[in-house]
């Protein structure tokens, strides 16, 4: 069924805090290793060590530098599936393999069904969505479906790979369909932000901003360098003694 | 985007082809035009095939065709869907109208209700494959109130040109048709100066600073997550057309309406055989010019996902 349902029981999904992120792409692995054994399997490479490689992924990090009247800053940004609130994705399918699930609105492809049109990959404004060439399919972020409700894992390890990866504490997954989450309490806190909301795909996943800039940075190494004076002290005549 | 031959040569063909289909259900089913057999036989031949060809030609842009039965499930969200049953449940009326037509040599009673029926089917097929593209926000371009009338002007006219070399072809040419046919060229000229004038003023409200949350200043991209192109920049980050596209543009004007009318307004005073082969040249001409002018469509249109590469 691509139609939407009216309500969803919770919302999962993520928040990415732009602040600590560091790029280190531990979670783009992760999310590889996890997922070409999981729920889309296998996430295809083609010409994985040629000059040409390519492939399937569902997580990237892209870099970039943002510009203000309060200085320059590199910014790493990790873009995946949002699990938007009305995703066109699923309503463009002709097919059915699209869907957003009514419990946790978790938006999943039916591989079985799906013929390979990519028309939902031209829907999606942040390009979720990636053809598999080899299997003729198209294949997404299931937010790791099948991790999170996974009886054979240990409690602490029923999060999104990319979440269980991620080494500075930037990706946190929740309901954020409850206010009381404590996710949802994280971008409430931090003013968390959702991408390109003028289109109005209602994103679940939000982003939080970088912190605001502070000069505190700027003093901090600077007395070590300062010159030593001449005049008094030992240290004045060591000074002294060493400039001879 | 990318500019699939398989998606430019379907949307072109079957635009054709339901324009075609479209005028002789309601010309032929009401009379206008005599039951001729081979008239008939290369008219619906010539409107089935370019509508069957494409469609075919579609199904080959998928990466498994074999479950292309699935996409006739879901009409009550998908233009796709839509599209795919319309184009299916056109071939009923209009294989029983190119029955009634060209083998029984009737125009009346349950010949012209199929006739009307594969009309209707073929403007509502039409309507859905520009609803595909119309429908999509990530793509300004398309997203606009100019692409669904664009396909359906479109539509007409080159099925318009299609009737009048068929109808010169058997030295059956009216000045009526040959007049609605520049016409009809001459509104897919004004209406795709139109267009074009329309996206070069586009001004787009989503930019790599509410694609990425950042607010405020410039965000530049530094460096992209992989070193080679992926399956997001073939399929949506195509630019080669953006840097020829004064020439293309003036490539379809020529091709696709400038050549047309002159030739077509050339037919008025000329007997057959040089009515026909005017007439023949035109269509050629448009033909070709229009799949210049959908491969600009894909080409030209840019996809949001490409601001996450600073493209």
């Amino acid at each position: 069924m691509t139609c939407l349902p009216a309500h969803t029981d919770k919302k999962l999904g993520l928040v990415i805090d732009l602040d600590t992120c560091v790029g280190c792409q531990a979670c783009v692995t992760a999310c590889k290793e996890w997922n070409t054994g999981g729920h889309m399997a296998p996430l295809t490479d083609i010409d994985p060590y040629g000059g040409d490689a390519d492939g399937v992924w569902f997580n990237r990090v892209h870099s970039y530098e943002h510009l203000t009247e309060m200085g320059g800053r590199t910014v790493n940004f990790p873009r995946s599936c949002l699990h938007c609130e009305t995703p066109a994705c699923v309503t463009v399918c002709p097919t059915g393999a699209s869907y957003k699930r009514a419990s946790d609105g978790i938006v999943l492809v039916d591989e079985d069904k799906c013929i390979g049109c990519k028309l939902c990959s031209w829907a999606c404004p942040y390009g979720a969505r990636e053809f598999d060439t080899d299997v003729g399919v198209m294949k997404k972020c299931t937010l790791c479906v099948d991790r999170i409700y996974n009886d054979n894992l240990a409690e602490e390890d029923r999060v999104p790979a990319c979440v269980a990866a991620c080494p500075t504490s930037a990706r946190h997954f929740g309901d954020l369909g409850d206010p009381a989450s404590a996710i949802s309490q994280l971008v409430a806190e931090r003013g968390g932000v959702d991408l390109m909301p003028e289109l109005g795909y209602q994103p679940t996943n939000k982003y939080l901003p970088p912190r605001a800039h502070t000069q505190r940075a700027v003093s901090v190494p600077a007395p070590p360098l300062e010159p030593v004076r001449a005049e008094g002290g030992f240290l004045g005549w060591v000074d002294r003694m060493l400039s001879h | 985007m990318h500019p699939a031959f398989s998606v430019v040569f379907f949307t072109t063909a079957t635009g054709a082809g339901y324009g075609l289909l479209a005028l002789l259900g309601v010309l032929a089913g009401q009379g206008f035009v005599p039951p001729d057999f081979w008239l008939g036989l290369v008219g619906m031949g010539l409107a089935l095939g370019l509508i069957s060809a494409g469609l075919l030609s579609s199904a080959g842009h998928l990466g498994r065709p074999e479950r292309a039965w699935r996409a006739f499930s879901q009409w009550h969200s998908s233009w796709l869907s839509r599209e795919g049953l319309a184009s299916v449940a056109t071939f009923v009326p209009a294989g029983l109208f190119a029955v009634g037509w060209v083998f029984l040599g009737r125009t009346n009673g349950w010949v012209a209700v199929a006739g009307l029926l594969a009309a209707v089917g073929a403007v509502a097929t039409v309507c859905t494959t520009g609803m595909i593209y119309a429908s999509l926000k990530p793509i300004a371009q398309w997203h606009s109130r100019f692409t669904l009338p664009g396909y359906l002007i479109f539509s007409a006219m080159s099925g318009s040109v299609l009737l009048n070399a068929l109808l010169q072809a058997f030295a059956l040419g009216s000045t009526i048709v040959l007049a609605g046919c520049v016409l009809l060229t001459l509104l897919g000229w004004g209406w795709k100066l139109a267009n074009w004038r329309y996206n070069d003023r586009l001004e787009i409200p989503t930019n790599a600073n509410t694609a990425t949350g950042l607010a405020g200043g410039t965000v530049r991209s530094l460096e992209w997550p992989h070193t080679e192109e992926n399956y997001l920049l073939k399929e949506m980050g195509f630019r080669i057309a953006r840097k020829h596209k004064a020439r293309l543009r003036q490539i379809t004007q020529l091709l696709a309406f400038a050549l047309p009318v002159s030739l077509l307004i050339a037919a008025f005073g000329l007997p057959w055989p040089y009515a026909a082969v005017l007439s023949a040249l035109a269509t050629s001409a448009q033909f070709a010019g229009m799949l210049v002018e959908r491969w600009l469509f894909f080409a030209e249109a840019k996809h949001t996902v490409t601001l996450y590469y600073g493209r």
